[in-house]
């Protein structure tokens, strides 16, 4: 029996360059001017954590303070350049809204492709493909090219395909944040049941009531950095600090302007 | 964790899934061999690739054979004709098909597999999975263009009296793996440059032509030969002019009358040890192009 860690995040590290001028010129003058040619910044810095397998944490924290980095970090579409990233088993999930689509082939296509890009099979693809297709509600644009889907559409294709993978690694970003009421609610519902089958569960969302009815313990990045680890209702708390004066009605009243508790 | 706010959910204790995996870098699996052990997500790649590559023209994959004919005719008319090579070179037309089928192959695998990475941006951003898959994957849809193009010459070649020899065979495949190792190795080299300096793939265009005109296909080996002399030996220092010499082996030296004069007369001596270099020096291209794709592939995701 191995251990008991699913996510091992140790001193991870991401830094990004930023590039003021691209071609040969700008880059000529920019020396000439003695400006800065380049700059860098960490959009994960020294970040640790464990998540423990049967976990469901919710990742929050403000616009660009690397949740998504952090969470491509998890899913290996990035490496840390310090400390290490580890994880135990499979991983699916859906990173900014939308997995990788192809938006030249059809749903049909794509849906064969992100299941094999996830890890599955072909006879497990086939297997799940009308549980996908009809969880997904596309009906006729099944067929149609991935290009012509709505934000809505794709999100939920994506969302779709992640959720019937077989993974021990659930990672879910914004996921709510394009669907409709009602894809919402079945989204919901399956993320609920995925965290009662056991699997560790990363959710990312600003909507402290569906992070409240998801997790156990919410994590929270200021700047790259770890501001906050811990319990769901501290962890709240504290992402709100710049208006800290707010009453917990009030809480869930924005939470139900933002249209994501249900 | 006791959360006052929700008493209802401390109400079920859920199970815990174990996961035996170990626990290991999710980036892990990455490089040319894990390209080929998930031989299912390649194929996926390609079949995408092959109908992507010509949606939404009417003409579709015959435009694979269209851009090679076309060649074929400018050069027949320009080099056998105006130049007169028909006269010094038997059968010329199958002389000159072997180079453009072979030059072909590689341009295709090097021009779409420096673009692979750029424009599967929407899953190397969003999905983890080796990378080197994408040039990989242009290599191999540029190999299934060129199974109707050896037919064709197949047929040509028959009908002109050409039988299949052993040596042939041999040299056909040597010349196709010279190819697939070295097409990949620059499409791997490039792809991952080209994602940062989309001058990269402009570098490639004029590396084409440099390919097109630095092998024996719109004029015999014995012209480099009779010019440079013992100088003709670095020109076969190119991978990609074995290959055509390898094909022209394996095709057209059976078309002539007197296939051991035609061999012995437009052949190098020395064609097979060239072509065992080629190979030697393919595979090392293939090493640096992996090493170098690996150290560029951290910073891909995020320079897209």
């Amino acid at each position: 029996m191995s251990g008991s860690e699913s996510i091992v995040v140790d001193h991870a590290t991401k830094t990004f360059t930023l590039r003021y001028h691209r071609t040969f010129k700008q880059m000529t003058v920019a020396a000439l001017k003695r400006q800065d040619i380049s700059d860098t910044f960490k959009a994960v810095d020294d970040v640790s954590f464990t998540i423990e397998q049967g976990e469901s944490v919710g990742l929050m924290g403000l616009n660009g303070s690397g949740k998504s980095t952090l969470l491509k970090l998890i899913n290996g579409v990035m490496r840390p350049e310090g400390g290490a990233v580890q994880t135990r088993g499979r991983i699916a999930g859906l990173i900014a809204t939308g997995a990788g689509f192809h938006p030249q082939l059809t749903g049909r296509d794509n849906i064969f492709l992100n299941a094999a890009v996830l890890g599955m099979t072909e006879a497990e693809t086939r297997r799940k493909f009308d549980d996908i297709a009809e969880f997904a509600e596309l009906g006729k644009f099944l067929d149609s090219p991935v290009g012509h889907y709505s934000s809505g559409m794709s999100s939920r294709l994506g969302f779709s395909v992640a959720i019937h993978v077989d993974s021990d690694i659930f990672l879910a970003d914004e996921v709510l944040a394009v669907g409709d009421k009602p894809f919402k609610t079945k989204c919901l519902e399956k993320m609920q049941e995925i965290r009662q089958s056991g699997r560790t569960l990363v959710y990312v969302s600003h909507a402290a009531g569906s992070v409240r009815k998801m997790c156990d313990r919410v994590i929270v990045l200021e700047k790259g950095k770890l501001g906050f680890d811990g319990g769901v209702a501290a962890g709240i708390k504290y992402v709100k600090y710049d208006t800290g004066n707010e009453t917990q009605e009030e809480l869930e009243q924005e939470d139900d302007e933002l249209g994501a508790d249900i | 964790m006791t959360d006052v706010t929700e008493p209802a959910r401390a109400a079920a204790p859920r199970e815990i899934r174990h996961v035996d995996a170990p626990l290991r870098s999710p980036a892990a699996g990455t490089g040319l061999l894990e390209v080929f052990r998930r031989r299912y997500l390649l194929k996926l790649l390609v079949h995408r690739e092959i109908s992507a590559r010509y949606q939404g023209s009417v003409l579709g994959l015959l435009w694979s054979y269209i851009n090679p004919l076309s060649q074929f005719f400018i050069y027949y008319v320009v080099m056998g004709v105006l130049f007169n090579l028909h006269e010094d070179v038997e059968n010329f037309a199958i002389h000159m098909f072997c180079g453009i089928i072979i030059v072909h192959f590689f341009n295709e695998t090097f021009n779409a597999g420096t673009r692979s990475i750029v424009r599967n941006k929407a899953l190397v951003q969003k999905m983890a999975m080796p990378r080197e898959m994408f040039p990989v994957a242009s290599m191999l849809v540029s190999g299934y263009h060129v199974v109707p193009q050896v037919v064709i010459m197949v047929i040509a070649c028959v009908l002109l009296g050409w039988t299949p020899t052993l040596v042939g065979m041999a040299a056909l495949v040597t010349a196709l793996i010279i190819i697939m190792v070295s097409g990949t190795a620059m499409a791997l080299l490039f792809s991952a440059a080209n994602v940062f300096f989309r001058d990269v793939s402009n570098v490639g265009q004029i590396m084409t032509n440099f390919v097109r005109f630095g092998v024996p296909m719109i004029y015999p080996y014995t012209m480099v030969q009779d010019r440079f002399g013992d100088f003709a030996q670095y020109y076969l220092l190119n991978p990609v002019a074995d290959a055509v010499l390898l094909f022209q082996q394996a095709f057209w030296v059976g078309t002539t009358d007197d296939p051991a004069v035609t061999a012995a007369k437009h052949l190098p001596a020395n064609l097979w040890a060239f072509s065992g270099l080629a190979v030697l020096m393919s595979v090392i291209l293939l090493g640096i192009g992996q090493l170098v794709f690996s150290r560029l592939e951290n910073k891909i995701p995020e320079r897209l």
